[in-house]
C-alpha cells in the first residue's frame, strides 16, 4: 500500500463521454456474457422459424399472401424490431435497477437526458444484435431476402426504432416509479398495440370504430408502407411522414415524462429504495 | 445547509437543520436508526430534493446547479452497489468516463496500488468480499479526487482490521488532498478517531454539535459511546448533572 497517489485529471467531461460511459456499461457485460448475445438472436430467430412455416402454409392456401412473396415475414422481422428496440431501452434501466446501480449514476455528473440518449443507443446496438440473424436465415429457408426491401427498410427500421424507444422510455418511467413489480410490463405492454398495429393484416382488417387507435400508432403506418412496397412497388411518402410525426411526439413526450420521473423520484427518494 | 427539512407525508425524516462543513474537515453525522443521517447525506447529493431550505456547496446551489458541483464531489456506501456483472476494472473505467478523468488507466492503476485491490481488478465485482467491496467503493468515490467525500457508514459490516485500513487510509487521503469528508457512522471509536467535528442527530433535528472532545466533556462522560446513549435515551446534560452524586 502506497501512501501517495497521482492526483486525478479531470477534463471538463463532455455529454458524449458521459453517454459513452453508459453504453460501454452495458457492452461490458454483452462482451462476457455469450448466452445473453444468444437470447438476443434466439426469440427473432424462433418467430422467424415459426412465421416461415406459416408463410409456407398460406402460399398454397391464399391468393392474398401469394401475391407478395414474404410479407408475413418481412411483417415479423419489422414487428421484432419494435419489441426489440423497446426491450433495449427498458432492460438497460432495469440493469441499473437490478445492480442497484442508480443511486451512483444519478450522484456522477450523468444528466437524465444523456442516460435517456445512452439507453437508446444500446436499444439501436441491441435491435440489431437481435434482428439480423433472423433476417439472413429468411433468405436460405424461405427464399425471402428482407433486404430486397431497399431503402423504405431504414425509413421503416428508424420508424419503429424510435417508436420502441417511446415505449421503452414509457416502461422505463412506470417502473421507476412502481418498482420492479412493474418490470413484466417491458415485455407485456407492447402486446397492446399489436393487433392495432395492422402487422399481419391491413388495417382496414380492424372494425371502423377501432382504426382511429390505428391512426395513432405510428407502427400501424410502418406496417401499411410495407404492404404499400410489397403489393405494390412503390414506397409510401405520406405513410412514412405520418408516421415520423407522431414519432417526434411521442419521443418528446416519453423523453419529458422520463426526466419528470426521475425529478419525482428525487422528491419521493425512489432513487435510494431501488433494487432486487 | 439552511432550514433543511424533508417531510414523507407526516414524517419529518430531516427536520429544519442548519449546519456548516469547514473545508478540509472530517464531520460525522451521528445517530441513531430513522435520526436523518442517510436523507442528510442523500440531499446533499442531490438524490433527494428537500421539501424547504437550502443547500450550498463550494457556494453553488445544489439544487438549482447539482450539475456544477457533482464533478467535484463523490460518495460511499455499503448500502449501494456497483454493477455485479461487470469487473472491478470495467466499472471503474465506466466511472471514470462519467466523472472525465483523463487518463483512465493511470488513475486506476494509482488507486489500485493505493488501495490493494490490484490482485482482483479483473474479477467480477460481484464475486468479492465484502471488504473488498468496500475497497472498490472507496476507489470508485475517489476516481474524481473529490473536493467533498460524502460516506454513509463507511466501515458497516467490516472486520475491525479492514475497518481500521479504511479510517486510516481516509485520513492519510484527507491530509494529502485537504479534502473535506462528511461521513455518517454509528460507530463511535470511528467518529472520536476521524472526526474534528460531530453534528448529534435525533429524530431529523440536529439536537447537539462540537469537537469530539468538547461533547464528551460535555456531557460529563467518558467517552462519545456515553453521550450517544444520553442523547438517544432521552437524558440531557442538566440531568445528569442533577443525577451526578
Amino acid at each position: 500500500m502506497r501512501d501517495t497517489v497521482a492526483p486525478a485529471r479531470r477534463e471538463a467531461g463532455s455529454s458524449m463521454r458521459r453517454i459513452y460511459a453508459v453504453i460501454l456499461r452495458h457492452l461490458f457485460v454483452m462482451r462476457r456474457s455469450l448466452p445473453r448475445v444468444l437470447e438476443l438472436a434466439y426469440w427473432p430467430t424462433m418467430q422467424m422459424l415459426l412465421w416461415g412455416f406459416i408463410t409456407m402454409f398460406f402460399l398454397r392456401h391464399s391468393s392474398w399472401v401469394a401475391e407478395a412473396a414474404g410479407v408475413l415475414i418481412s411483417a415479423v422481422l419489422l414487428w421484432d424490431i419494435l419489441f426489440r428496440s423497446n426491450l433495449g431501452v427498458s432492460l438497460s434501466f432495469m440493469e441499473e435497477m437490478w445492480a442497484r446501480n442508480l443511486a451512483p449514476l444519478f450522484v456522477s455528473p450523468l444528466r437524465p437526458h444523456e442516460l435517456a440518449l445512452a439507453m437508446m443507443i444500446m436499444s439501436l446496438i441491441r435491435t440489431v444484435i437481435s434482428v439480423t440473424p433472423a433476417a439472413l436465415l429468411s433468405l436460405p429457408l424461405y427464399d425471402v431476402w428482407v433486404f430486397s426491401l431497399g431503402l423504405p427498410l431504414v425509413a421503416f427500421f428508424f420508424s419503429l426504432l424510435m417508436f420502441g424507444w417511446s415505449i421503452g422510455l414509457f416502461v422505463s418511467s412506470l417502473v421507476l416509479r412502481f418498482g420492479l413489480g412493474a418490470e413484466s410490463l417491458a415485455w407485456v405492454a407492447i402486446f397492446a398495440i399489436q393487433p392495432f398495429s395492422g402487422v399481419y393484416y391491413p388495417v382496414a382488417t380492424l372494425p371502423d370504430w377501432l382504426e382511429w387507435v390505428s391512426g395513432l400508432l405510428p407502427s400501424s403506418y410502418v406496417f401499411e408502407g410495407m404492404r404499400a412496397v410489397l403489393f405494390d412497388g412503390r414506397f409510401r411518402v405520406d405513410l412514412f411522414l405520418a408516421s415520423l410525426a407522431l414519432n417526434l411526439v411521442y419521443l418528446a413526450l416519453t423523453a419529458g415524462w422520463f426526466v419528470y420521473s426521475i425529478h419525482v423520484a428525487r422528491r419521493r427518494g425512489l432513487l435510494l429504495q431501488q433494487g432486487e | 445547509m439552511r432550514g433543511l427539512s424533508k417531510r414523507f407525508g407526516p414524517v419529518a425524516a430531516v427536520d429544519a437543520i442548519d449546519f456548516d462543513v469547514p473545508e478540509g474537515s472530517t464531520t460525522a453525522l451521528l445517530g441513531g436508526n430513522g435520526a436523518g443521517k442517510t436523507t442528510t447525506i442523500a440531499i446533499l447529493l442531490g438524490l433527494l430534493l428537500p421539501t424547504a431550505g437550502e443547500v450550498r456547496l463550494f457556494g453553488t446551489d445544489m439544487l438549482r446547479q447539482r450539475y456544477r458541483v457533482l464533478p467535484r464531489i463523490n460518495f460511499s456506501s455499503p448500502y449501494v452497489d456497483l454493477p455485479r456483472r461487470l469487473t472491478v476494472r470495467e466499472n471503474l473505467v465506466v466511472y471514470g468516463h462519467l466523472y472525465g478523468i483523463a487518463d483512465i488507466g493511470a488513475r486506476i492503476a494509482a488507486l489500485a496500488g493505493d488501495l490493494d485491490i490490484e490482485q482482483f481488478l479483473d474479477r467480477p465485482n460481484g464475486s468479492l468480499s465484502a471488504g473488498q467491496k468496500t475497497r472498490v467503493a472507496l476507489a470508485k468515490s475517489l476516481l474524481n479526487e473529490p473536493e467533498l467525500l460524502l460516506l454513509d457508514e463507511p466501515t458497516a459490516s467490516l472486520d475491525p482490521d479492514t475497518a481500521d485500513w479504511i479510517r486510516s487510509y481516509l485520513e492519510r487521503f484527507r491530509e494529502r488532498t485537504g479534502a473535506t469528508i462528511l461521513l455518517a457512522s454509528h460507530n463511535m471509536g470511528e467518529v472520536e478517531r476521524m472526526c474534528d467535528r460531530v453534528l448529534m442527530m435525533k429524530t431529523g433535528r440536529i439536537v447537539d454539535r462540537g469537537s469530539p472532545a468538547e461533547l464528551v466533556a460535555r456531557y460529563g462522560r467518558a467517552n462519545l459511546e456515553e453521550v450517544f446513549l444520553d442523547i438517544a435515551r432521552g437524558r440531557r446534560q442538566s440531568d445528569e448533572r442533577a443525577d451526578a452524586p
